[in-house]
């Protein structure tokens, strides 16, 4: 499926070209601000995987004598008011950024995908019951829906995740509603039908399929969101509990009071999550670029 | 159109009663009351006066029973007490309304203002360098979180004026009112004039294909005339689109930028309340959240007859 959108993109645009590697590098000197995204999610990913390697002091332990330490030394981006090390802690934040941002994006296009596909292909009751459910869903904004859950749900990591999965559902259940319905007419379902395929079988392994592209699209476009709301709900104290440390939660212990006295606590983890946000962004749009080609614009 | 405004109307009813339903069930299924909290942060339990209590909030009640409680006294406009400051739920929300309106018009005035005019001069400028850097920004802007966009301006205010901006709830004049409000407003609106600068250009790019702009191009009307009287209206409609979708994303900016700036206003008190598990005052502003969101919602959906007139509700 990816193979051959490649492969169509690149006979259009009349590279000739074998292999994967020749391939990634004409995609990279064709759409340049999606290279740069993807450098960026690598650069993300390698810090996530490798945060042990990458710091010298533990982002947890505290530190009485370097409490709002200045960059300079071992601590190059200086110490929060624990003396605990602002840069292991945003090297080491970065793998739960990415947990929670990949977990709760697949989490809720898995079920997205799920009820979409339902109500696209049974249609009737079923449908209209789905489509009331995501219509109650969608009338709440996504901040609010994953505060009042995150609250409810308790504060842990997994929760976290559970809280911004859900709201995402809706729009991921609309796009695969939309496209299923399109798909459902046309002849090769139609043949699955009168060689007596089940419904859940011609579902699964003939519509979903061709479901992919969007939801591949949709997919990369909410992970930057997913890690802005992480960050927000970590910001409000409703996000990721204390000790792991997460970019949103080190700038709500430092915000506005140390604004003044101690602005590294400030700049730095803001700078991670808008760099991991810009990238996944960057990248998002050339993903839809190449895979959905009537929306470049 | 008299039968679809009645189906509408009923559909909207059926969404707030479905997110009536979930809010009530979600605030109770979490482990610990206020009562809770409140004895734990007193560090004793007398169970006698804890039930006490809970018989006087109701919390003693099962569940559904809550559920009718609360759905009757809001058909007689008494939407109960807060548990923390006990004064009456529509005493707490009303007066902070006022104060998150004003932001939040005056950050949409901001996104409009700043992102229609620049999607439009991204679309005409297709591709030359100015619309390159046009939209590195805009993209970059959907990816700063605002609430960290309102702690840099809080200390771009501590290194020019040597103070924090404080909320005034009593400001001398207009003009001090205006400033104390639109700094954390443009806060909120940076984000959504990103956005609505991307939509823009993508419609304007849109229209610009059609064939009647061909023609106005081939009938000899001036390169501006085409741009700005033909493709510019017609690239309004998506606009309003996400005008209307950004009233409901604004709410999550207005929460962060409230806490940040200190303003006493609804969004951030939504979030005191959810931390307090203050219920009344939490199922009460969402609800209200949701009916904004729904109103919006359907004013975009007729503003779309007006704007557009092939657009005709019939069924």
């Amino acid at each position: 499926m990816q193979n051959n959108e490649y492969a169509a993109e690149l006979s259009r645009a009349g590279a000739n070209v074998g292999g994967r590697w020749s391939a990634a590098l004409f995609l990279a000197r064709r759409y340049p601000l999606g290279a740069l995204g993807a450098a960026i999610m690598t650069l993300f990913v390698l810090t996530a995987i490798f945060a042990e390697f990458l710091t010298v002091n533990d982002p947890l332990s505290t530190n009485s004598a370097m409490s709002l330490a200045p960059p300079g030394g071992d601590y190059w981006m200086g110490a929060d008011n624990f003396g605990r090390d602002v840069y292991s802690r945003i090297v080491f934040g970065a793998r739960i950024s990415l947990a929670v941002g990949i977990g709760a994006t697949s989490l809720g296009c898995f079920f997205g995908v799920a009820l979409g596909l339902i109500s696209g292909y049974l249609s009737g009751t079923v449908d209209l019951v789905i489509q009331r459910i995501i219509d109650i869903m969608q009338a709440l904004p996504l901040l609010v829906l994953a505060l009042v859950m995150s609250a409810a749900l308790g504060p842990s990591i997994q929760n976290v995740i559970l809280a911004i999965a859900i709201p995402l559902v809706p729009a991921v259940a609309r796009v695969i509603r939309a496209n299923t319905l399109a798909l459902r007419v046309q002849p090769f379902v139609e043949a699955a039908k009168a060689v007596g395929m089940s419904d859940l079988r011609i579902a699964l392994r003939h519509v979903l399929p061709n479901t992919l592209a969007p939801l591949i699209v949709l997919a990369t476009a909410q992970l930057g969101s997913t890690i802005l709301v992480e960050a927000s709900l970590s910001f409000l104290g409703l996000g990721i509990p204390e000790p792991f440390p997460s970019w949103g939660r080190m700038l709500s212990e430092s915000a506005a009071e140390y604004v003044r006295t101690a602005p590294w606590l400030v700049i730095f983890p803001g700078i991670a999550i808008s760099l991991a946000v810009f990238g996944t962004n960057l990248l998002g749009d050339a993903v839809r670029d190449i895979l959905d080609p009537r929306q470049r614009t | 159109m008299v039968s679809y405004l009645i189906r509408r109307s009923l559909l909207m009813l059926l969404t707030l009663f479905g997110i009536s339903v979930i809010i009530f069930t979600l605030l109770r299924i979490v482990p610990g009351n206020v009562v809770d909290i409140l004895f734990d942060a007193a560090g004793f339990v007398d169970p006698a006066e804890k039930a006490k209590i809970e018989a006087d909030l109701g919390l003693d009640k099962s569940i559904p029973m809550q559920y009718v409680a609360w759905i009757k006294g809001m058909a007689k406009g008494d939407l109960g007490y807060s548990y923390v400051s006990e004064k009456k739920t529509l005493d707490e929300i009303l007066p902070r309304i006022p104060i998150t309106a004003r932001l939040a018009v005056l950050a949409l005035m901001f996104s409009a203002f700043i992102g229609v005019p620049l999607g439009v001069l991204s679309a005409v400028k297709q591709n030359t360098k100015l619309d390159y850097i046009l939209r590195v920004v805009s993209l970059s802007g959907l990816s700063l979180p605002s609430f960290w966009l309102g702690i840099l301006i809080l200390m771009a205010f501590v290194a020019y004026t040597g103070s924090l901006p404080i909320y005034d709830a009593t400001p001398d004049s207009f003009w001090q009112a205006l400033l104390m409000y639109s700094v954390p407003a443009a806060a909120v609106g940076f984000r959504s004039s990103a956005l609505l600068m991307r939509m823009k250009r993508s419609s304007m790019l849109e229209v610009m294909r059609q064939d009647y702009i061909r023609t106005a191009r081939s009938k000899g009307a001036t390169e501006n005339s085409v741009n700005y009287r033909h493709a510019l209206r017609n690239a309004m409609l998506p606009v309003v689109t996400v005008i209307g979708m950004e009233a409901a994303f604004l709410i999550g900016g207005l929460i962060v930028t409230e806490t940040v700036f200190n303003i006493p206003g609804v969004a951030r008190f939504l979030v005191e309340a959810i931390r307090w598990r203050d219920y009344p005052i939490v199922q009460n502003l969402v609800m209200f959240v949701a009916v904004v969101v729904v109103t919006v919602n359907f004013a975009v959906d007729m503003l779309y007859a007006v704007l557009d007139p092939r657009i005709r509700y019939s069924d």
